[in-house]
């Protein structure tokens, strides 16, 4: 039973995509005189599995029911409750935005159980410490958000569904490839036990340990959207629908990154090796934010542009999993960084896309051009948008700011100061095309003089975000000592 | 008895080969099939690992069948989706499906 238990947070999820499925089945044999209420039946289904999951991991810290689960295949810890909680809150605010959005589309119920059966998806590889289910989980993940990208089926979205499914399935080989050979040289899947032989590792077995490692990296570096596995990022976050997309951004990209973590600080985190991957990411880390950025620059479209300042993000996240690899404070300040900003980033870059959503679908475009004198049209939603943008670039008094402090902070302290450099040479590229959004809304002549009201749930998941990065601008200690006990995990 | 490097060598050559075809190949069909080939190397590579080296343990073989089934769903999915663009756009060669930038 203590199996199930700590499996809860997932289970529901699961259990509610199926619920949502049956129900739509039975609203199908009701006739159309129960249609009216079909949508926000459905809506309401799927925000209440993610609140049930919500609930379901306070209880598990109230009651300290925490351990591994299905005979070592998973570990329910600080770590992986603090993502139970991330994703889940994630899945429910794209939940929210998602309703206006789906008027119009028959396939409500199918999107929701896809939002949710990816959303467990995320939370398993957080929480598994088992190889089989890491890529398990990861299969499930990627197989409902290749479904959901591709789910507009006009031209653009299943072009974008294509090559994202092409790109993922490709990624996923080349890491399973890594982890053959991770098998091969220590004849266990669970990352304990790799951890364990790796640390007694000789110089034999070392050669073939880098290249497992360099598989690795780059199957986890597609879903973690970091350069050079960055092709598919633009494309996809431009065809995607908007939620699709926002959810892509946040919850897959942390995803990426909290398999990472437990796979490189659990496997491969011995002394040998991890000053190898240390260098490789802080130099993958100054690459991709200097090429995000960039490129960023030159963008018109915003979903575009979003997408490679994605990139330029994941780069900063990096820079605390290179400061990982020096002795034991650098450990926990390193990961404890990457864990608060990603938990910033969530909240900044869902409010960014939930704004791109109400104003583009009024628009009709999704031209940074033509977002001119958006502030005229509707004041509350060039506020909101821009207070992302703000905390994006990292001004205080946003999340983005304190989150950006904390992982140069960490570079400075682990002699990473280079990196650090760079990173705040970037936050200044950055400013530029962020704010350029800004004055277009302010200061440019609307094309129109009608207003732009967004629908009651959409202004709701909208303030819920920027509520959130402001609170966490202001009072970060909770999120800090949160994201610092779940680092303590691989102390 | 074929010594095990002769499997490793096996799967990485078909794995070079599933590489080779998906930068090279245009057709999508074509790219899934390399991909496919790409997971039978590590098929191959799970169970070698597993015979030889850890007879006693059957980890290796049942990631083995993990990785075909799942392989099986995902090209399930990729063919829907090619078979969607083709309705679409009357094509499956991967540079004619140019709406985005690639």
């Amino acid at each position: 039973m203590d199996s199930v238990n700590r499996f809860g947070p997932e289970l529901i999820l699961l259990a509610m995509a199926a619920v949502i499925i049956l129900a739509d089945i039975g609203w199908a044999l009701a006739g159309t005189g129960a249609e009216r209420m079909r949508r926000p039946a459905l809506g309401a289904l799927a925000l209440t599995g993610t609140a049930a999951s919500i609930i379901w991991s306070a209880l598990l810290i109230a009651f300290d029911e925490q351990g591994e689960a299905f005979s070592g295949m998973i570990r329910v810890d600080d770590f992986a409750l603090f993502f139970n909680f991330l994703f889940a809150g994630t899945a429910a605010i794209v939940i929210l935005a998602s309703i206006d959005f789906l008027r119009r589309n028959r396939f409500v119920a199918e999107y929701y159980a896809l939002i949710l059966a990816s959303t467990a998806g995320m939370m398993l590889l957080a929480s598994t410490i088992d190889l089989i289910a890491i890529f398990v989980a990861l299969e499930l993940t990627g197989i409902s958000l290749y479904i959901l990208v591709a789910f507009m089926k006009d031209g653009r979205s299943s072009e974008a569904g294509l090559k994202y499914l092409l790109l993922g399935a490709i990624s996923s080989a080349v890491a399973l490839y890594g982890m053959a050979y991770l098998f091969g040289i220590t004849g266990s899947t669970s990352l304990d036990e790799i951890g364990l032989v790796v640390s007694e590792a000789n110089g034999e077995t070392r050669s073939a340990l880098v290249l497992a490692m360099v598989f690795l990296i780059a199957g986890f570096g597609f879903k973690m959207a970091i350069v050079p596995f960055q092709m598919w990022v633009p494309d996809v976050y431009e065809g995607a629908p908007t939620p699709v997309t926002a959810f892509l951004s946040v919850g897959s990209k942390a995803a990426g990154f909290a398999v990472v973590m437990r796979i490189f600080l659990t496997a491969l985190g011995d002394g040998s090796i991890s000053s190898d991957w240390a260098t490789v990411f802080a130099i993958l880390a100054a690459i991709s934010m200097s090429l995000g950025n960039i490129t960023a620059l030159v963008q018109g479209n915003i979903k575009r542009m979003l997408g490679y300042s994605s990139i330029a993000q994941a780069g900063t996240f990096l820079i605390g999993l290179a400061v990982v690899a020096a002795a034991d404070p650098q450990l926990l300040l390193g990961t404890s960084a990457v864990l608060f900003f990603l938990g910033t980033y969530a909240f900044t870059n869902l409010g960014a896309f939930i704004a791109v959503i109400a104003i583009s679908s009024k628009i009709g475009s999704d031209q940074i051009a033509d977002y001119a004198g958006v502030a005229k049209r509707s004041p509350l939603l060039a506020l909101g948008l821009t207070i992302c943008l703000l905390s994006l670039t990292g001004i205080p008094p946003t999340a983005g700011f304190i989150a950006k402090v904390y992982v140069f902070n960490a570079a400075v302290q682990a002699d990473l100061v280079w990196l650090a450099i760079v990173g705040v040479l970037n936050s200044v590229v950055a400013a530029y095309y962020y704010l350029r959004v800004v004055l277009n809304m302010y200061t440019a002549e609307p094309a129109s003089e009608e207003s732009i009201q967004p629908g009651y749930y959409l202004g709701l998941a909208m303030v819920v975000a920027v509520v959130g990065l402001l609170v966490i601008g202001i009072f970060p200690s909770p999120l800090l000592e949160a994201s610092e006990a779940a680092a303590r995990v691989f102390g | 008895m074929i010594p095990i490097e002769n499997f490793l060598v096996l799967s990485s050559i078909l794995f070079s080969i599933g590489i080779y075809g998906v930068l090279a190949r245009r057709n999508a069909v074509l790219i899934i099939m390399s991909v496919e080939l790409m997971l039978q190397a590590v098929s191959i590579n799970f169970i070698a690992f597993a015979v030889y080296l850890y007879p006693e343990q059957f980890t290796g073989l049942i990631f083995a069948i993990f990785v075909i089934t799942i392989a099986a769903a995902e090209v399930g999915l990729a063919l829907g989706i090619i078979l969607r663009i083709f309705r679409n756009k009357g094509t499956s060669n991967v540079d004619e499906v140019d709406m985005l930038k690639w």
